[in-house]
């Protein structure tokens, strides 16, 4: 993915998920400065590309390098699976950008 | 009667004087300053004052560097729409890397990765950043307090086909509804579906069609007037 390697940190963490991938969100509260939201935490979803790879902000909010970079993917989710009570079409989703240590697969 | 100030403003007129009355009682006014400053803002202003007197930076730059902040507006995101409806190949581009595509109209990115996600006739897009308020400010310039308030980050998630029809955007059910909650490394700017009857059109005058609330995904674009 060419936005991809143009936008990766190095040295980085292999991707241990492609396109596709149906993933599930760990269910975990550490302590911290976290940038996966409570919501999606424990939902499953599908990879909708690679973003590249990023220092861990967890790491970075703390001072430290964050290195190897995380791959952050950009992960999709059906609306209804979310929230039982979704008004709306069955075909809503929400895109989420997650990094892989929050990632599992489902 | 206790009051409020903005209770007293509110009812300021509602007792009964003559409107040509010398002012002998006092109409409220917002303060001239908070009458106390928060942590953050004296924070802010002893780092800037001592990294002045060191000679670290200058008044001068600190000033350069707001004003182009304030300088930048939706009008950089309302060029690359336009320019991306006239020509495929752009936009092509700007879908597949919309910060190179940005740099190519020499729109100044800084560390911006920017991801353009397309309207079309079956997907809408909608922006949010549930975390804080990330938004795409290169191109989009500052961020409507809206885009802050709590409530839009929590409901644009939770039930984004409602606040989208409290902005008067009313979402067919065979149209999907995609939300983009921005967590972290990537800003999200919509590409709006070009408007019908806009066939004649210059890039300018498309350009004037796209609002920064189109972009943000809370709207569409603008229909031509007259047509």
């Amino acid at each position: 993915m060419k936005a991809a390697a143009q936008w990766s940190v190095t040295p980085a963490l292999a991707a241990r998920f492609a396109p596709g991938d149906r993933v599930r969100v760990r269910r975990a509260d550490p302590p911290g400065h976290l940038r996966t939201p409570w919501y999606i935490r424990g939902h499953a979803g599908t990879v909708e590309r690679l973003c590249g790879t990023f220092p861990n902000p967890e790491e970075i909010a703390y001072f430290r390098s964050g290195l190897p970079a995380q791959p952050l993917y950009r992960v999709r989710f059906a609306q209804k699976a979310l929230w039982p009570d979704y008004a709306g079409a069955d075909g809503d989703t929400i895109d989420i950008e997650i990094y892989q240590h929050w990632l599992e697969p489902a | 009667m206790s009051r409020g100030p903005g209770e007293e403003e509110l009812s300021t007129h509602d007792h009964a004087h003559d409107h040509r009355h010398g002012h002998d009682h006092a109409h409220p006014t917002l303060p001239d300053a908070a009458e106390r400053l928060g942590y953050y803002q004296r924070m802010e202003i002893a780092v800037r004052e001592l990294l002045i007197a060191k000679g670290i930076v200058t008044a001068d730059a600190i000033r350069r560097s707001i004003e182009a902040m304030d300088a930048r507006t939706p009008a950089q995101g309302a060029r690359i729409v336009a320019r991306a409806w006239t020509d495929a190949a752009y936009k092509q581009r700007l879908l597949d890397n919309g910060t190179a595509a940005c740099q190519e109209l020499g729109i100044e990115m800084g560390p911006t990765r920017l991801v353009v996600v397309e309207n079309t006739p079956s997907v809408h897009n909608l922006i949010v950043c549930t975390l804080c308020s990330c938004y795409p400010r290169p191109v989009l310039g500052l961020p409507p307090d809206w885009y802050k308030s709590r409530a839009y980050r929590s409901r644009a998630v939770r039930e984004p086909r409602a606040v989208l029809a409290e902005f008067g955007t009313v979402i067919p059910a065979d149209i999907a509804v995609r939300v983009h909650d921005s967590t972290a490394d990537m800003r999200y700017l919509v590409l709006p579906e070009r408007p019908s009857g806009t066939a004649g059109m210059s890039e300018a005058e498309l350009a004037a069609l796209v609002t920064r609330d189109s972009m943000i995904g809370v709207a569409t674009a603008r229909q031509p007037t007259g047509g």
